[in-house]
């Protein structure tokens, strides 16, 4: 029998969304699994998770210290290799903690290691296999993942079916103990907060979100009109950003903020996984793209091929006209 | 203060429209171009300005075939001041950790101050950094967007969720993979790389490196690629059809139905 | 005594002769002037080599037109004309000026062939000279001192206003004319009293006017206004000599070498470095302007030249947008930086990185290479070289903007600027529709007479395809038997060159010229003018003769090969917009309006800036991938100018120049009252 372990990111007292996931990818791993949680961090917060965990795994593990306080990576890694069989399979969140700690952690437990995985197809034999995506999403590949000395995994939030209504009633097993040496050369100092802008998108029920189809700084006043017109918030991908076209606080994404409208205009966005990490609570996708292989197509609701540049205006107009 | 970055070169995401073979289980390959990791530009682009402030050296190492040989050149064009090519067959078909091993034995030959990688590159796994770190036992920081030189100490900034950045305090030597946007990397032409073309790049082998050829390879490989697909587009969005007018007049129907409007 | 006493016998208080101070004031000035001019001189030995002695009755003409014709002054009618004015009085009075000086020693000194009516002749002229070269200071100083026209106001990032200099020059010219005009009228005046003979003078002329209102003065009095204006004047005239090399009247002096020397060829660009063939760049250890000794002799003689008239700038689109670029600036920061390295006296200055020191990156990315500005000066100063000049050294120091380096590496490994792969550049030709009627010959597996060369926008570009369409029916109707190099075209680099990237252009460039050659045609058309202009001007010679679509369909028609139908939208007016490298860089200027006026009922009107000062849409090439800072765009100026014209229609004959004007009249907002089309749509809707 698999033996499975997810470690549980969480902040402020709640657990990502990724915790939901888990169970499903490793269902897709190997029906028979045993799936133990696994949570690191320190006092209320974490026996807060932990308790949440219970109605979702029959086992969680926690770790408390200290030390876990702000999640470390090196810290928790080295308290993971000492707690964890380290013939086990480990997945982890492909979130900026998990890039930070599961690479390094394969090499400690001498295990396999793949990332960023957004499907599992089975074991067979001790070879589990797997699909992630390669150039930008552009393709995808199977991967035949040799588990037979473990594995350690990251998957991607969101590629996995959420866990509804579980009520597990699952025991805690309090492992602070055996975390044995945290001494570490990588030390936590502090948060930089994101400077917040004059627009707070998160707040907006319609966002029209521009992406590199924008083409021009100028044109960011087409979306504008558009959002007036729908009374809706102007937010945007990276690359807008990176280009200074608009404010960090307007950038949708895992680097950006996370959103949560009800209808969500992707304005020559090309659907970026890292972008669509940024948005949550199912909204209801318009895509409006030049390009008809873009990916983006293949998570929105409806899509147009179009020039955003001809479709805004003429769509900004019959709005106002409505 | 000695600085290595890890560089690889792959296909340009920018400059291809990527298909697959008639076999469908590979990409065509014969129309890619290729150049350096776009996140790697961005570590060298770093390297080269930490060492303009604070003086020392700064190396590009890849593990590649012979044409690798082209990329680092164009680091070199852009100021790195060595060059080394891990290049053997018995490198070929290495997973991660494999990758990972080969640099690790060349890393160690040398004293670096500081060891760089891009945050991830085409296949997109973000892995090499971590584990280099992990297998010589120095600390790791991933996703840097910022960093500072203190004396035997960095401090570096992660790019972390919400556009947040997280400060960490490192000591050296350490592994830091970097994040693009950390900087503007400066512009390569074809005469910087000619003026760099005849410095000696050194090749080595997985002889000269002492590395086990049974944990390198096709043979070390616990994570294997098996094919590369286009995945099924499922169900996909509802294309709407037409003429603009028709188009805005449906769009606008289910606007009104989802509270767009 | 029957004359009044000359300054050369003149004692001061009865003993002090007054020879003595005019032997030494020509001494000390021209001793003064000879220094300064060496050390003016010294940045300009230092400089780069430049090739300006090839040409020689071209330049000539240049000497005779722009030079002394003042051919270019006219474009600004008052300020032309008052200019013409003080430059016509100056060639006429250097003369009397000159033997003015030599009168201090020799009294009653005349220059040998003036003593008989050739002097009588000469000092009528002269005398009414002085006095057109007074009025003119006079309507000049008004101008700029109370109504001070814009174009000469001084933004306060480029330093203090020039107006004080201006007035100062202006008052010393006016003293040299009233002085001498004084000088003459004194002894005049004298000599009436003396002997009541009359000597001739101009009438109505100033010398006339000060003789009239001396008449009745006492002579000591005109005696000594006689010797104190003579004085005046030595010492204004070598004041002003030395004076002239130390601001913007050094054009006083440059400006016969400068118009001597100026561009004798229009659209192509300098090489990297004179006298270093394309072979041997690699030898060169740095390239382009980095420093200001790594400008050319010419380009430093164009600093010193500058008369601050800002013609240049008032034309410049990208000053008119707001972009941190005035090339009038250009010039007057790197002169004060000429003056401040190279002191009169003490260790010339090391000069630092030019793009750090006066200039910014922005300022150089910002223009266009529209030639506007060039085509203004009435001084032949240059500014494209030097752009393209100091973009090659910040190439070469890898200081280019990351929206510029994306595109230049997508031409690096594609050959286009949007990455887009080799085997796409035909699909244009893949259209369902055009493919039913036309077949593109590939030159790669067949032969024609003619290239029709494509370029990467119209090749890739989904909206501009069109132009390539319909330039194909065009020829196909005029009979020409024509092929395109498919993925063996890579783009023309006329941008890739001019954005400085020298060694990538070099790379294309080869690539062209031999597929060109390779397939043998024998003539070349595109309806790219940006393809048209490196093809014809930066490829060299060796390549058959290159046309634009527009002189296809002129000839045409005048043969009668191709045939317009009548206007099919009569209620529409028409306005043709110059593209800058069809129209100012190559001259046409006619083919393409004989084309639009072939049209039975086509209406048509002109814009108020057209022809050679077409106003540019916002640049083509490369730098459509260039972000500026900008308060509007070229492309708005310009739809709004077309409105202003009154035209419905802007009909242009530049794929780039399409993209912007499109783009410009959806931001202007005039979608539905405006439309931009490209000459080939408009031709190939109307042929019968």
């Amino acid at each position: 029998m698999t033996q499975i372990f997810a470690y549980i990111p969480f902040k402020n007292g709640a657990a990502e969304d990724v915790a939901l996931e888990f169970p499903a990818a490793a269902k897709k791993i190997d029906k028979g699994a045993s799936l133990t949680a696994v949570v690191a961090g320190s006092g209320a917060d974490l026996d807060k998770v932990a308790q949440e965990m219970t109605s979702i795994y029959s086992e969680v593990i926690k770790i408390d210290n200290a030390l876990f306080s702000y999640p470390n990576a090196e810290v928790v890694r080295k308290a993971l290799v000492n707690i964890i069989p380290l013939d086990a399979v480990f997945l982890f969140a492909h979130d900026t903690f998990g890039m930070d700690l599961a690479p390094g952690l394969s090499v400690k437990m001498d295990s396999a290691y793949a990332a960023d995985i957004v499907d599992f197809e089975g074991i067979d034999g001790t070879t589990l296999k797997a699909v992630r995506q390669e150039l930008g999403g552009a393709v995808s590949t199977h991967m035949a993942i040799d588990i037979s000395s473990g594995a350690v995994m990251t998957v991607r939030p969101g590629a996995f079916a959420p866990v509804e209504g579980s009520s597990e009633g699952g025991t805690i097993v309090d492992k602070s103990g055996d975390a044995g040496d945290l001494s570490a050369k990588r030390k936590f100092l502090e948060i930089v907060e994101a400077e917040v802008g004059d627009v707070d998108i998160t707040k907006s029920d319609v966002l029209v979100s521009v992406g590199r189809g924008i083409e021009d700084e100028e044109n960011i006043e087409i979306a504008q009109e558009l959002a007036e017109a729908m009374n809706a918030v102007v937010s945007c991908s990276r690359p807008i950003v990176d280009a200074k076209w608009l404010e960090k606080s307007r950038q949708v994404g895992t680097s950006g903020q996370t959103v949560k409208p009800k209808v969500y205009m992707a304005m020559g966005i090309s659907g970026s996984f890292q972008h669509l990490g940024g948005l949550k609570g199912n909204p209801f996708i318009v895509a409006v793209n030049k390009n008809p292989k873009a990916p983006i197509f293949q998570v929105a609701d409806v899509g147009i091929v179009e020039d955003i540049l001809d479709f805004m205006p003429e769509l900004t107009e019959a709005i106002n006209d409505l | 203060m000695e600085i290595l970055v890890c560089v690889k070169r792959v296909p340009d995401t920018a400059e291809n429209e990527f298909e697959l073979n008639s076999a469908g289980n590979d990409l065509d390959r014969d129309d890619l171009v290729y150049s350096v990791n776009e996140w790697d530009n961005y570590a060298v682009e770093e390297a080269i300005q930490i060492i303009d402030k604070v003086g020392g050296n700064v190396t590009v190492i890849t593990v590649g075939d012979d044409e690798s040989e082209e990329v680092l050149r164009r680091e070199m064009a852009m100021g790195a001041n060595d060059g080394i090519l891990l290049c053997d067959d018995a490198f070929d078909g290495s997973d991660g950790k494999g990758i990972a091993s080969i640099l690790k034995a060349e890393i160690e030959k040398g004293s670096y101050d500081l060891v760089m990688t891009g945050a991830q590159a085409d296949e997109g796994a973000g892995q090499i950094g971590g584990m280099v770190a992990a297998m010589l036992g120095m600390p790791y920081a991933s996703l840097v967007n910022k960093i500072e030189i203190g004396d035997d100490k960095i401090i570096v900034g992660r790019e972390i969720e919400g556009g947040n950045q997280e400060m960490n305090e490192m000591q050296l030597p350490c592994v830091i993979s970097i994040q693009t946007g950390i900087n503007e990397p400066r512009y390569v032409g074809i005469r910087g790389i000619r003026k760099v073309a005849k410095v000696d790049i050194p090749v080595k082998g997985a002889g000269d490196l002492g590395v086990d050829p049974e944990s390198i390879g096709e043979a070390g490989a616990k994570t294997k690629r098996v094919d590369y697909f286009v995945p099924d587009m499922g169900e996909g969005a509802e294309m709407l059809e037409g003429s603009t007018d028709e188009i805005i007049e449906k769009l606008i129907e289910r606007l009104k139905a989802k509270g767009g409007l | 005594m029957t004359s009044i006493i000359g300054p050369a016998s003149f004692k001061f208080f009865g003993i002090f002769p007054a020879v003595i101070l005019s032997f030494v004031l020509p001494v000390i000035g021209i001793g003064l002037f000879a220094y300064i001019m060496a050390r003016r001189i010294a940045p300009l030995v230092r400089a780069n080599p430049d090739n300006r002695f090839d040409h020689i009755g071209k330049r000539v003409r240049n000497l005779i037109f722009v030079w002394l014709g003042q051919m270019r002054q006219p474009r600004y009618m008052l300020a032309g004309v008052l200019h013409m004015t003080i430059f016509a009085g100056f060639l006429i009075l250097s003369i009397r000026s000159s033997s003015l000086v030599i009168i201090g020693f020799s009294d009653g000194f005349v220059l040998p062939g003036f003593g008989g009516i050739l002097g009588d002749i000469y000092n009528f002229f002269k005398d009414y000279a002085a006095t057109f070269v007074l009025i003119a200071c006079i309507i000049a100083s008004i101008r700029r001192g109370i109504f001070k026209p814009k174009r000469y106001a001084v933004p306060e990032k480029y330093g203090k206003d020039h107006t004080g200099e201006a007035i100062f020059v202006l008052a010393i010219i006016a003293t040299l004319m009233i002085c001498e005009s004084l000088f003459e009228a004194s002894a005049s005046a004298y000599e009436f009293q003396l002997t009541g003979r009359e000597h001739f003078l101009a009438p109505l002329s100033l010398v006339w006017i000060f003789r009239s209102m001396l008449a009745s003065a006492p002579q000591n009095i005109l005696q000594g206004l006689h010797i104190f204006t003579f004085f005046v004047h030595d010492l204004a005239f070598f004041f002003f000599l030395c004076f002239l090399p130390l601001g913007k009247h050094f054009h006083v002096i440059t400006s016969v070498f400068n118009v001597f020397f100026m561009r004798v060829k229009k659209g192509n660009i300098k090489p990297v470095m004179h006298g270093v063939a394309d072979d041997k760049l690699d030898d060169l250890e740095s390239f382009g302007v980095k420093k200001l000794e790594d400008f050319t002799w010419k380009h430093m003689l164009d600093f010193y030249s500058c008369a601050d008239c800002g013609r240049c700038s008032d034309q410049c689109p990208a000053n008119a947008v707001g972009r941190p670029l005035s090339p009038r600036f250009i010039t007057i920061k790197a002169r004060d930086l000429i003056f401040k390295n190279y002191p009169f006296s003490g260790e010339i200055y090391k000069s630092k990185l030019l793009v750090e020191d006066i200039y910014t990156e922005d300022e150089i990315w910002s223009c266009t290479t529209c030639g506007a500005c060039e085509e203004e000066c009435p001084l032949g100063i240059e500014y494209i070289d030097k752009m393209v000049d100091l973009r090659r050294g910040m190439v070469d120091e890898g200081m280019v903007p990351q929206s510029l380096q994306k595109p230049l590496k997508a031409l690096e490994k594609r050959g286009n600027p949007y990455g887009k792969m080799e085997k796409k550049r035909a699909d244009w030709a893949k259209d369902k529709e055009f493919k039913a009627n036309w077949q593109i010959k590939d030159l790669a597996k067949e032969e024609a007479h003619t290239l029709y060369f494509v370029d990467s926008i119209t090749s890739y570009d989904d909206n501009i395809q069109e132009i390539a369409r319909r330039t194909s029916v065009i020829l196909k109707k005029a009979g020409i038997d024509f092929g395109i190099l498919g993925k063996n075209e890579k783009d023309s680099g006329n941008e890739v060159l001019r954005f400085g990237e020298e060694m990538l252009y070099q790379d294309l460039k080869e690539q062209n010229i031999e597929a060109i050659l390779e397939s043998g045609v024998k003539q070349i058309v595109t309806a790219d003018p940006h393809a048209f202009n490196a093809l014809k001007n930066d490829y060299g010679n060796s390549l058959p003769p290159v046309k634009h679509i527009s002189q296809i369909v002129a000839e045409k028609i005048t043969t009668g090969e191709l045939d317009l139908k009548p206007c099919q939208n009569p209620d529409k007016v028409y306005v043709y917009h110059d593209p800058c490298y069809l129209g100012r860089h190559n001259g046409i200027y006619e083919a393409p309006r004989q084309a639009l006026d072939a049209i039975n009922g086509l209406t048509r009107v002109e814009l108020e800036k057209s022809r050679d000062r077409s106003f540019c849409c916002g640049g083509g090439g490369l730098m459509l991938f260039y972000e500026p800072e900008e308060e509007t765009r070229m492309g708005v100026l310009r739809v709004n100018m077309a409105a202003k014209a009154g035209a419905t229609v802007i009909v242009t004959a530049c794929p780039f120049c399409l993209v912007n004007i499109q783009d410009a009249i959806k931001v202007a907002g005039k979608e539905g009252e405006m439309e931009a089309l490209d000459f080939t749509e408009l031709i190939e809707q109307h042929l019968a």
